[in-house]
């Protein structure tokens, strides 16, 4: 039943001091002409049948033993001390912070999560967090069309295929139009942007350029070109990065992007089918009233003490209404606290050990399949911790493997129509060197 | 409450004052009052132009946001630096250190459409 | 006080009246002298070479594997290190142990924050959000190792339609305003459909609405129109038809309304909203007052967003992570965004009366819809699926209740709303005195205008008494707004102590306002200084200036 602790006593008490007879009467308002026609919920369950039914649910899954599917979504550990911060309820069951003076502990986590973020990315000022990746991305190129007064945006074709239709649909609201600009995914080519592409594409009209550091391929990108190409033309760059590459690849504020963006769920947030995940968002400190989401700043309080707040709230919809920089009210703050405990609990070393071993294995599992001559990869540039390997009947060979319990990554057709038998295969520092043994073994095995 | 004498005033609030043909605007201690501690002023540009009653700029606080609409038509010559470092000088000084730009005035005759302060007085009252 | 005097409980003595309502007393380790810090910034706690968690290093055979691969280019590296926490795994745990403890929250005391339903959240939703099987779950795996996630969003999206008494049902929003946001592009997609996107270019909205509402109305080009209410605080529904015509895209209303009122013309309003060819949207934040006695798809409502984090339970987590699912009726149907998660194998009624007596269907599959299979979709509103994770915890929370137990969820919150409202009616002012449903709003001018408290000084006493303030300021309509939503799940002697409280803030408003504006004393900070933290924004740390690393 309900967690409510009234009993017949108290809903009695309750309605002799209301005045009235009983629970209808305070419903009569509801006209008869909108009673509900039915209310097929099943019966209630106790807390051991609801287990049973969550458990059937959940078997019903089949976690692989080996897994190579990343595509935006990354199994990396969560370490125990992550699930523990996150789990104690005066963080979980705690609203937005409207009331600093009893929410210090909520504040100042995002504080220092905005902090972590400007310190990975490069940047002078980090939001409390977005949706996801991909709005942040969207809310990202929205805030450059703000800041140029421009109404185009150009984006890579190298861009995750859901981040740019999130883009789309939500440009497709104030009317803006999304440019694609064409990676270079030809037989033995790059598998990156082409800078000429970039240099022909973002004109005048565009406010900003979109790319992937690394690309949805893995692929490392140009990124410092791209920026000097666009500001040529007086568009920002937005630089949707990877969060653990920062460990080893330039700051995006080294390289002169705009605006960095990023899928935050590397930092120990659980896969979970899709969310929920977090999307950071960082800018320059000039840009900071275009920007959309919360932010929290320093302050002390009228005895000195040091404090935090909710700031700059006049950009927001509780006060903006129509003219906010964004509806957004609701975050994902206790995907950013997680996102923070992570990067304390693996410091610098920790998250250089992530990447570097991220790396390594990738190199390492395509080295292996080359090797045994099962494929070859699909592009030539250098890559991070995903390649894009072809390998002959992908289709066929990665659904007999998933039924083993191996999951080869992803079948980049799904995503690349024209990109036919190819697996876009993950590495990260739980990849084992048995799981590529394996893969190598499986690949060999469905020939 | 009295406001300065000399001054024109809009319904919205601004105030205008006139010396030949430069007008100093700016908004009222009502506005300020209204708005709470202003935190932040979008100043117009310098050369700019203004049109009487089109939005110029905006003024926040820490809990409401204000447009600010412009009471004369013209060019800007001038915008209160101040401003940018010390926006509360508008709660403290609305009339005096807390203008906002000067204008070259477009057209006196608009002049006529605007409240004197009797006027205004009772419009806030 | 400063926070070292804040006086802690006995040693081993229960505080059966828990006036801080956040546990033991917390004082600051640095405190020797005045405590300016209350717990310091992580960064301050930084010591070179210190580490919590370690990750094994690639084997020799591995990196000799791929040192043929191509090399990233040097100008690609990074030169530095990020300057992230060196802390030791349990340094970096008492941080945030102690943080939490600054904060209030729904298990430690009392959190009536109108409009937001801060009910309890129950802990076996979270024992199923982490049960590995869905845990560990990707959003790409194949279709047949995700059988369970994807059986229960399809099994959830049903139980919201029914709910709802919608036609469909899209998980993928991830917040309310996210869910206002798909209703909305779709409303367009819909008009654009039947050639009439050009001159529908308004969306109209009560006076009382939440700010997401018109913000959203922007976001997607439309030009808001406020509707004002009349003096039972319903809609002005002639007000209504004068703003309605052929230039309206939608109404997006509340019901209840954000006054916590039952818009007892509704069926009117739709009516009126339909007969110019416009959407009907409801913003479902508030349907915590009405599972069971009313459904949106039954008064003819287009669409509706639900909040998974009020109305089923899901924590707020200090803001999010929430879940806006929207149903929708069968003419926006089409537009719903893509992919949805569909049943392509097996009868519907047979797999839905399986699980709803705990057992599976054999032969029935799921599937997510091709990504393209349906030209009308308005695109994708975030990646993948949606925030699965809540979606967990509110499917765990709806079986949980059952049918009975929603009804009463509604029954015993809009009880509770009212048992307020009646006894804290001679003490503050109520702007519409009538029934209300599971909230109630007050004004504070009574206590503005006789004695200068404002009721922000209010909420700012309330904190003293371990008790989270009610909404203030919201809705915008009412004076010194003060918005009370106590919900299902608080005792009656929560009740009884709360009306105490504030019978005894309007005491002390007129004998001694002075007590009242100094408040709060016992929180681990006062007041503070908003309009500087605005006019000098100092967001993140600065690593070269800390010469006020203790203060």
């Amino acid at each position: 039943m309900s967690y409510s602790p009234h009993t017949t006593a108290d809903r009695a008490a309750m309605l002799a001091a209301v005045g009235v007879d009983s629970v209808e009467a305070l419903f009569a308002d509801i006209p008869a002409t909108v009673t509900p026609r039915s209310f097929a919920i099943p019966a209630p369950l106790t807390e051991q049948e609801v287990r049973g039914e969550l458990i059937r649910l959940a078997d019903r899954n089949r976690v692989p033993e080996v897994s190579f599917l990343g595509a935006g979504a990354y199994r990396h550990l969560v370490p125990a001390v992550v699930s523990e911060v996150i789990g104690r309820s005066e963080f979980a069951t705690a609203y937005t912070p409207y009331q600093p003076e009893v929410s210090q502990g909520t504040l100042q986590s995002i504080y220092e999560f905005q902090s972590l973020v400007c310190e990975l990315t490069g940047m002078e000022v980090a939001s409390a967090s977005h949706y996801d990746g991909a709005t942040a991305t969207a809310e990202a190129a929205l805030m450059a069309c703000r800041l140029t007064r421009r109404d185009r945006v150009a984006i890579s074709t190298a861009v995750h295929p859901q981040v740019r239709r999130v883009v789309e649909t939500y440009c497709s609201g104030p009317g803006i139009d999304v440019v694609e600009v064409p990676a270079d995914l030809a037989e033995g080519g790059s598998g990156l942007t082409p800078v000429e592409a970039v240099e022909r594409l973002v004109d005048g009209s565009v406010a900003c350029l979109i790319a992937a550091q690394p690309n949805v391929f893995g692929g490392i990108e140009p990124m410092a070109v791209f920026a000097d190409a666009v500001h040529a033309s007086g568009a920002l760059l937005v630089a949707m990065v990877e969060p653990t590459s920062l460990a080893i690849l330039a700051a995006p504020g080294t390289y002169g992007a705009d605006i960095v963006t990023a899928e935050g769920q590397p930092l120990g947030i659980p896969l979970s089918f899709g969310g929920p995940y977090v999307g950071l968002m960082a800018a320059r400190m000039a840009s900071v009233r275009q920007m959309p989401g919360r932010l929290v700043g320093a302050t002390r309080d009228h005895a000195g003490r040091k404090g935090y707040v909710l700031t700059l709230q006049a950009r927001e919809q509780h006060i903006r209404r129509e003219k906010a920089a964004s509806n957004i009210c609701t975050n994902q703050a206790l995907c950013a606290l997680a996102a923070a405990t992570y990067l304390c609990a693996v410091g610098p070393e920790g998250l250089r050990e992530v990447a570097d071993l991220s790396a390594t294995q990738a190199r390492h599992l395509a080295a292996a399949i080359e090797t045994a001559g099962l494929g070859e990869r699909r592009f030539a540039a250098p890559y991070f911790a995903e390649v894009a390997v072809r390998v002959p009947d992908a289709a066929r060979r990665h659904a007999a493997l998933a039924g083993e319990g191996i999951v080869a990554g992803l079948v980049l057709d799904t995503i690349y129509p024209e990109l036919h038998d190819c697996l876009l295969l993950a590495a990260t520092e739980l990849t084992t060197d048995q799981d590529i043994a394996r893969l190598v073994a499986g690949l060999e095995a469905t020939r | 409450m009295s406001y300065p004498e000399g001054l024109h005033y809009t319904k919205e609030h601004e105030w205008v004052r006139v010396e030949g043909s430069t007008a100093t605007i700016g908004i009222t201690s009502f506005a300020a009052d209204e708005l709470g501690d202003i935190v932040f002023v979008e100043l117009p540009e310098v050369g700019g132009s203004l049109t009487q009653y089109a939005g110029f700029g905006v003024v926040e606080s820490v809990k409401a946001v204000s447009d600010l609409f412009a009471p004369v038509s013209g060019t800007v010559t001038k915008v209160n630096e101040r401003l940018r470092d010390e926006p509360e000088l508008l709660n403290s000084d609305a009339f005096g250190d807390g203008w906002i730009a000067t204008v070259e005035l477009a057209d006196a005759a608009e002049l006529d459409d605007l409240l004197d302060a009797e006027a205004y007085t009772q419009l806030t009252s | 006080m400063s926070i070292t005097q804040r006086p802690a409980p006995p040693a081993g003595a229960p505080d059966t009246d828990d006036a801080s309502g956040r546990g033991a007393a917390f004082t600051s380790p640095e405190a020797s002298g005045p405590p300016t810090v209350v717990e310091p910034l992580i960064f301050d706690r930084s010591r070179p070479g210190r580490r919590a968690v370690r990750f094994p290093g690639p084997s020799p055979a591995a990196r000799r594997a791929g040192e043929d691969q191509p090399a990233i280019p040097a100008k690609a590296l990074r030169h530095d290190q990020p300057r992230l926490p060196e802390v030791s795994e349990l340094e970096l745990l008492r941080h945030f142990n102690r943080l939490s403890h600054l904060n209030h929250a729904i298990d430690l005391g009392f959190y009536p924050l109108g409009s937001c339903t801060m009910k309890y959240n129950p802990k076996v939703n979270e024992w199923a959000a982490s049960l590995p099987g869905l845990a560990a779950s990707h959003p790409l795996d194949p279709a047949e190792l995700s059988q369970g996630s994807l059986e229960l969003q399809w099994l959830l999206a049903e139980l919201l339609r029914e709910v709802s008494g919608m036609a469909a049902v899209s998980l993928q929003p991830a917040a309310g305003a996210h869910g206002e946001l798909t209703g909305m592009l779709m409303t367009r997609a819909y008009h654009r459909s039947r050639g009439e996107g050009e001159h529908r270019t308004k969306v109209l909205v009560p006076d009382s609405a939440h700010g997401t509402n018109p913000a959203t109305a922007s976001m997607v080009g439309y030009q808001t129109v406020t509707i004002r209410s009349n003096e039972r605080g319903g809609i002005d529904l002639a007000a209504l038809r004068a703003a309605l015509g052929p230039d309206t895209a939608a109404l997006m209303i509340t019901n209840p309304s954000t006054l916590g009122i039952f818009e007892d013309q509704i069926d009117q309003v739709v009516a009126s909203v339909h007969e110019v060819g416009a959407i009907a949207y409801m913003d479902g934040a508030n349907l915590n007052a009405i599972l069971g006695r009313f459904r949106p798809g039954d008064a003819g409502f287009d669409v509706v967003h639900i909040n998974l984090h009020k109305t089923f339970s899901t924590p707020h987590g200090g803001g999010g992570p929430g879940a806006g699912p929207v149903a929708v009726s069968e003419r926006l149907a089409p537009f719903l965004p893509a992919p949805l998660p569909l049943i392509v194998a097996g009868d519907p009624d047979e797999v839905r009366a399986n699980a709803w007596a705990g057992r599976s269907t054999p032969g029935a599959r799921f599937a997510l819809e091709e990504q393209d299979a349906r030209a009308t979709a308005i695109g994708q509103v975030r990646a993948f699926a949606g925030n699965f994770g809540m979606h967990v915890r509110a499917y765990t929370y709806i079986r949980s209740n059952g049918a009975d137990g929603l009804r009463e969820i509604s029954d015993d919150a809009v009880l509770a709303a009212n048992y307020l409202r009646v006894r804290l009616a001679d003490a503050y002012d109520l702007p519409y005195d009538r029934i209300c449903k599971h909230e109630v709003v007050f004004s504070g001018r009574r206590q503005k205008h006789e004695h200068g408290v404002t009721t922000l000084d209010i909420a700012k006493a309330i904190l003293d008494h371990g008790i989270h303030p009610p909404t203030i300021y919201f809705p915008l309509i009412v004076e010194e707004a003060l918005m009370i939503e106590p919900t299902e799940t608080e005792s009656l002697e929560t009740l009884d102590r709360f009306v105490n409280v504030m019978h005894e803030i309007a005491e002390t408003a007129a004998e001694d306002p002075g007590a009242l504006k100094a408040a709060p004393l016992t929180t681990p900070v006062g007041r503070l200084d908003e309009a500087g933290a605005a006019r000098h924004p100092d967001l993140r740390y600065g690593f070269g200036n800390r010469d006020d690393a203790q203060g």
